[in-house]
């Protein structure tokens, strides 16, 4: 037993940050000072609040420390560890108040969120299939193969009402009937998992594979026996080097205890798992092409249908879940269809991990029940928007998503809500944008990204999205013309409907919705030529403000073109003809003098 | 087929050789080993030069055109060398709000290279690259496997990294 317990985060955000060393230091100072049978040291997986990485959280007390640096070890051991006194200093600031130390779960960022599938990340040591099973792991897997029928795995999926994580949102119950049913000859199915979390912004799959990797083992095998396969792949994305590592060790690890292989609790179900990595290229989530690509194949769609259930992988029968999706499975085998279903709105239960980022003070992997309001998210949770700008929008469903304005700001948000104000769930990227964002220039971002990741195998995508892309460059560079916007409009429709898959569906989707919301700042950029936000190089111009300057002759220094001329302690001015908009005279001005409109 | 050569020698030595086609050997019978096998030679090689895909090619069995089609598919596969040093500027949704693209610009300008491309000393090469999943540092820069996060977009932070790799 010991008496107290360090838990350090392992997961991407806090590695980048430094955990790794603050880790190796705790357990030297833990050894010098004599306590390594009393305190135990717990590299975990993800606890959300990755912006104040790294993270340590102390047990008995649960005293959250952010941001801890080497050199705060020794205080740690020597003040916490030895003596019982918190250090106060590098709590998080959210838990001190006047009243002393609070706890995590009272905190902004922390009280609003639910978790499930996210229930043991930051909480076991990802690395150890014990500490999985002291959860109740494989529990679950357990229950099916010992107690109930394949039928009735399905049945309680499909009443808890789960559906995809990935984005589309269609019933994972269902999926799986289609599968056990569709073809009953069937001589080999296949479960594959979707762990190619290509949307850019989102990382909640890395998260879960990092931190509860045997979640995914236990909840593809439950798969497995519901529809009848006995072999599965997990496709990663070959840049989650710790996620593609300890979901390695987490596979080995349950062959060894017998959880995966032949005869798992001697029930005569067989189930193995490989993984496969991915090699960068978006249209991989897509499901036929993420197949094609484990085939060793350019990762190209193929038209539905034959839909997975049928034919899939090698012609054979097969499902892709997502790892979200997967995450929640063995929970609502052993607590029930009914207990999943109390949470979340009429048509989307459970609850959804988000992946918050962009310009907000918390940025993070929170989980909320569906029908949480963005507004919550936004200013509950993440904390609101630095610097005390205004909230412009937040974008959800990355590529294939749209721009939520100010708005819909208490919109509940579920899948169809979502799709009602033109935009997506997707795999739940929650990007905020301050006043400073120019949505001309987000949308063009998406294109570019689109571009770039459109496979080439349909025209309408391969073609349509590039002269998206064109006409949006052509408006942010001053050049565009009201009949622009409307062909904007016509293009968005005709790549919508013709496309081969969903990443040329969904493409316009960035386009479509920051013009439903947004469109006065496409006119801006066409009819004034400016841009609102001070974004688009091609519309601004430099100024100097008489007032605030000070005649420093830092700025006509530092100029690379001349653009700027003045006397020691006169005005200085800038000469627009010169002037290339490379921004360092307002980043070297000491006086706020300059500004750029 | 017309194949462009990369601008840079092959070098590949007869150990490399040695190891791929052990490689390959131990995982040919796999089901769909293509990219596996691309995978371990880029490991090995650093990049896939057309003279690395003829030896896949022929120690598996199939057309050069098919290995090709699959390395210019996937942007992980690489058909030209890297720097020493692999710069890659995260362009994530989150990182870009947060001005990633200014930070690949203040790069460019003080490498004198763009992106995919390698100073002519070999030491650094730079791309811009997909997500990392590191948004809650956002904007992020890596350097082959180190990771620099909560950088400023006036780039005031780069000169002081770059130089810890100029030695």
């Amino acid at each position: 037993m010991f008496r107290s317990h360090v838990l350090i985060c392992g997961g991407t955000g806090c590695t980048s940050s430094g955990c790794k060393p603050v880790m190796d230091a705790m357990k030297s100072e833990i050894s010098k000072a004599g306590l390594e049978k009393e305190v135990h040291v717990v590299q975990t997986g993800c606890f959300g609040l990755c912006a104040l990485g790294p993270i340590m959280i102390v047990y008995p007390e649960g005293s959250f420390y952010s941001m801890v640096k080497v050199a705060d070890v020794p205080e740690i051991v020597s003040e916490h560890l030895l003596k019982g006194r918190v250090v106060e200093r590098l709590l998080y600031h959210e838990t001190v108040s006047h009243e002393g130390v609070k706890s995590l779960n009272d905190t902004g960022f922390y009280k609003k969120q639910l978790r499930v599938a996210l229930r043991n990340c930051g909480v076991i040591n990802p690395e150890l299939i014990d500490e999985y099973i002291g959860t109740d792991g494989y529990q679950a897997l357990g229950k099916c193969l010992t107690e109930m029928t394949p039928e009735e795995v399905i049945k309680v999926v499909l009443d808890s009402g789960l559906r995809g994580r990935g984005g589309g949102g269609f019933p994972t119950g269902r999926k799986w009937d289609l599968a056990r049913k569709l073809v009953p000859d069937a001589d080999q199915k296949y479960v594959c998992c979707n762990a190619d979390e290509g949307d850019p912004g989102a990382f909640m799959d890395r998260s879960v594979l990092e931190g509860d990797p045997h979640v995914i083992i236990e909840a593809m095998a439950i798969a497995g026996y519901a529809i009848g396969a006995n072999k599965g792949y997990v496709y990663v994305r070959a840049e989650y080097p710790i996620a593609i590592k300890r979901l390695d060790i987490a596979i080995g690890q349950a062959r060894n205890y017998g959880l995966l292989g032949k005869n798992i609790f001697e029930s005569g179900f067989d189930f193995d798992l490989e993984i496969r990595l991915g090699a960068g290229a978006f249209v991989c989530g897509e499901e036929t092409a993420l197949m094609t690509s484990i085939e060793g194949n350019r990762g190209e769609p193929t038209p539905r249908p034959p839909f997975p259930a049928e034919k899939g992988l090698w012609r054979k029968p097969t499902i892709l879940n997502n790892v979200e999706t997967y995450a929640n499975i063995p929970q609502i085998i052993l607590k029930g269809a009914d207990w999943f279903s109390s949470m979340g709105t009429e048509k989307s239960k459970g609850t959804k991990v988000f992946a918050l980022g962009g310009k907000i003070n918390n940025t993070g992997l929170v989980e909320v029940p569906m029908g949480t309001t963005l507004r919550d998210v936004v200013y509950e949770i993440g904390g609101g928007i630095p610097h005390g700008k205004k909230f412009k929008a937040a974008q959800t469903g990355g590529p294939s998503g749209g721009c939520i304005p100010t708005e819909h700001l208490d919109i509940p948000i579920d899948y169809d809500n979502l799709i009602a104000i033109g935009s997506m769930m997707g795999s739940g990227g929650l990007i905020v944008m301050d006043e400073d964002n120019c949505m001309v220039d987000i949308a063009k971002f998406f294109l570019e990204f689109t571009v770039d990741e459109s496979c080439g195998k349909c025209t309408p995508c391969r073609i349509g999205t590039r002269r998206l892309f064109e006409i949006l460059e052509k408006i942010t560079s001053g050049n565009g013309t009201m009949e622009d916007i409307n062909k904007l409009e016509e293009l968005c429709a005709y790549i919508c409907d013709n496309s081969l898959c969903g990443l040329g569906q969904t493409a316009p989707n960035p386009v479509k919705s920051t013009l439903r919301y947004f469109r006065d700042e496409y006119i801006a950029h066409v009819k004034e030529k400016k841009c609102p936000a001070g974004v688009c190089e091609d519309l601004l111009t430099y100024r100097i403000i008489p007032d605030s300057c000070k005649g420093c002759t830092l700025c006509a220094r530092v100029c690379p073109v001349n653009a700027i001329s003045g006397d020691v302690k006169a005005i200085h001015v800038i000469d627009p003809a010169k002037c290339i908009k490379c921004n360092a005279c307002v980043e070297k001005c000491k006086f706020n003098a300059i500004i750029r409109e | 087929m017309a194949i462009k050569k990369s601008a840079v020698p092959f070098a590949g030595t007869a150990a490399q050789e040695k190891e791929l086609v052990r490689i390959i050997h131990d995982i040919k019978g796999e089901k769909g080993s293509l990219m596996r096998v691309l995978q371990e030679a880029q490991e090995i090689y650093g990049y896939l030069p057309i003279e690395v895909q003829s030896m896949i090619a022929r120690e598996l069995s199939i057309p050069l055109e098919k290995v090709y089609g699959v390395v210019t598919f996937y942007s992980q596969f690489s058909l030209n060398p890297k720097g020493k040093y692999k710069i890659s500027v995260c362009m994530g949704t989150a990182c870009y709000v947060k001005g990633a693209g200014d930070i690949l610009k203040k790069l460019q300008e003080k490498l004198g290279i763009k992106s995919n491309e390698v100073t002519p000393d070999g030491l650094f090469s730079l791309n811009d690259c997909r997500c990392i999943g590191a948004c809650g540092l956002a904007p992020v820069i890596m350097i082959n496997d180190d990771v620099y996060g909560r950088l400023s977009p006036s780039g005031e932070e780069l000169d002081d990294i770059l130089a810890k790799y100029k030695e």
